[in-house]
């Protein structure tokens, strides 16, 4: 038998599930608390009330009014469902005020009953219950309460709706729930993680079963947005596919653009990388003026400058971007990465993206970000920065700050190294007691480039690329030698086979 | 204190043995320890759902004392007879 899917419409979530929930069955939707159910569980039943369904709320921790008052920031008016009749709450919340005494064997028959009057009565194709183990507070004979639940999981399998029925659990990686519910709603399981990484906190949801269909695997962090709710990135679902094209885009500078061998590609991703002061700001600049200069679209988002301090460098180096600003060509963004979340900053600029409609995009700088998360969701975040630059075929330009003043790599670069498709090396060079700049284009996917390590000078007018430091080694590697002239010769001479085979078009 | 009238609500899932078996045990406890002074209206939530969720009737059978005060609600087939008399303050000292 074939098992259809009905989406969750949640952003993303459809995604790691290959379509949506199982339909017509039940899945369980694990988490400790704090991850996430609740929300989870209306919006699954949201965005059946969007696309024209109906949905029942049984609640068993939270009072109605308490759900009612807490998602009004997510943009859900469960009141205007009511009176529309499209959903219906069965509430059984804890109420203080009943005075309750047990005296004899009992059944959860009127909850059951209550749960098919209000799917009966509103018609409804989707059913939450949140959340399973509070059931257990308010009885003490657990074995009645388990096996009232597996009834009450079998009806909804009868009722033909597909239903969520989430779950408690104490840890982040232990058994799927308290009370082993897993074991009579086990076709399909979801987990939602909130785990507290390296001081941060990650939110992931999982899918662990799917019965005779299938899923995506792993973990996949997710972000609440408000007017939203949960909205999740999967990483592998867009990693790959991404077309490529062959139209040259300026950098923005003449000299730069002839080391690139004709400028950038249009939809590649391009690394500046360097120490403080190297000129990687001003490189940005360049590559954003270069986008305006042809007319271009562009947004820059900066995390590392106040908007003040920006424009009157811009204007040092002879940009005027207030001007490109107000004729509403140009977007600065300006935040201190620690406002928010990685996975809330993508979904920002993806937002951004989108409505401000882009060619370009400059961000300044990754290394600034990097510290607000983790290394897995730094990296996660640079893949979905990255593959959203690629959909929509826009160039993009990250810089990133070393960490040393000479040479030197930084976490970072490995981290993206391998997605990003240019990547330019600004460094210092001390050469006879002075400091001198040296440019270099480390990589190009798909194109010839110069390989020879420049001098380069920032001036009035921006930076200027001169001639390739000839009588010097060891300038990447943060220790620059001067080699003798006869050494120099002997190693061109080396290379001249191949350097003639490569560097010319 | 038998002379304040009770009025009792009991309600059950359908006609199963266990409805039947605490409308049996709360006739008997009424009609030795009420002299039959009560009203009882049984409600079968299976034909007014509604009514269930207005009162938020959990499990069943369940057993309201709306009168005399304090409203209480005894959960169970009435079995514990002890328990009962507790609930519906009757209990011998």
């Amino acid at each position: 038998m074939d098992i259809t899917k009905i989406p969750t419409g949640i952003e993303g979530v459809d995604d790691v599930m290959l379509g949506g929930l199982p339909e017509g069955r039940t899945t369980l939707v694990a988490g400790s608390a704090g991850s996430a159910k609740t929300i989870f569980a209306l919006q699954f039943l949201s965005s059946g009330i969007a696309r024209g369904e109906s949905g029942v709320f049984v609640t068993f921790e939270e009072s109605p009014d308490d759900i009612r008052r807490n998602v009004a920031s997510l943009g859900w008016s469960i009141d205007e469902w009511e009176t529309e009749g499209r959903f219906a709450f069965v509430d059984v919340s804890p109420a203080p005020e009943h005075e309750t005494i047990f005296a004899g064997d009992f059944d959860l028959g009127a909850l059951m009953s209550r749960i098919e009057h209000a799917v009966r009565r509103t018609n409804a194709s989707r059913v939450a219950l949140d959340s399973l183990g509070a059931v257990f507070a308010h009885f003490d004979d657990s074995r009645t309460v388990r096996n009232e639940l597996r009834r009450i999981a079998g009806a909804l399998r009868k009722m033909d709706v597909t239903a969520v029925l989430t779950a408690e659990r104490e840890e982040e990686y232990g058994p799927i729930a308290r009370f082993g519910i897993e074991e009579f709603v086990a076709d399909n399981v979801v987990i939602l993680r909130n785990v507290l990484e390296e001081e941060k906190r990650r939110r992931t949801i999982e899918v662990l079963k799917f019965r005779g269909t299938t899923h995506m695997k792993g973990e996949y962090p997710f972000t609440i947005a408000d007017g939203r709710g949960i909205i999740s990135i999967p990483l592998s679902s867009i990693e790959l596919k991404q077309p490529s094209s062959n139209v040259r885009a300026s950098s923005g500078s003449v000299e730069l653009d002839r080391m690139l061998g004709g400028g950038f590609f249009r939809d590649s991703v391009i690394l500046v990388s360097g120490a403080t002061g190297t000129g990687k700001t001003l490189t940005a600049m360049h590559f954003i003026a270069g986008g305006l200069e042809a007319g271009e679209k562009v947004l820059f988002l900066a995390f590392e400058e106040s908007r003040e301090q920006l424009f009157r460098n811009a204007v040092g180096w002879g940009f005027d971007l207030e001007r490109y600003e107000r004729e509403g060509m140009l977007e600065v963004v300006c935040h201190y990465p620690e406002v928010k979340s990685l996975e809330d900053h993508l979904l920002d600029i993806k937002d951004k993206l989108q409505s401000f409609g882009p060619k370009r995009v400059a961000i300044d700088s990754l290394s600034a970000l990097e510290r607000v998360g983790t290394v897995r969701s730094f990296r996660e975040f640079v893949i979905g920065v990255t593959s959203a630059i690629k959909r929509l075929e826009l160039a993009g330009l990250f810089t990133n700050a070393t960490p040393t003043l000479l040479g030197g790599t930084s976490v970072t670069e490995a981290h993206i190294s391998t997605i990003t498709d240019t990547i330019i090396l600004l460094r210092y060079a001390e050469i006879y007691g002075a400091m001198r700049r040296g440019i270099t284009v480390l990589k190009m996917r798909g194109s010839l480039h110069d390989k020879d390590i420049r001098e380069f000078s920032i001036d009035m007018e921006g930076m200027h690329i001169g001639l390739p430091f000839r009588n010097v080694g060891g300038i990447l590697a943060g220790n620059p030698v001067q080699l003798p002239r006869s050494e120099m010769d002997r190693v061109s001479e080396l290379f001249a086979d191949e350097a003639r085979g490569g560097d010319e078009e | 204190m038998n002379e304040r009238r009770y009025l009792l609500r009991l309600y059950v899932t359908g006609r199963t043995p266990r409805s039947d078996q605490a409308i049996a045990n709360l006739r008997s406890i009424m009609e030795t320890d009420l002299d039959g002074a009560y009203d009882l209206e049984v409600i079968d939530v299976l034909e007014r759902p509604q009514l269930a969720e207005d009162e938020r009737i959990v499990a069943t059978p369940t057993l309201i004392k709306e009168l005399p005060p304090p409203l209480r609600r005894i959960i169970g087939d009435l079995t514990d007879r002890e328990q009962v008399l507790l609930g519906l303050d009757l209990q011998q000292d």
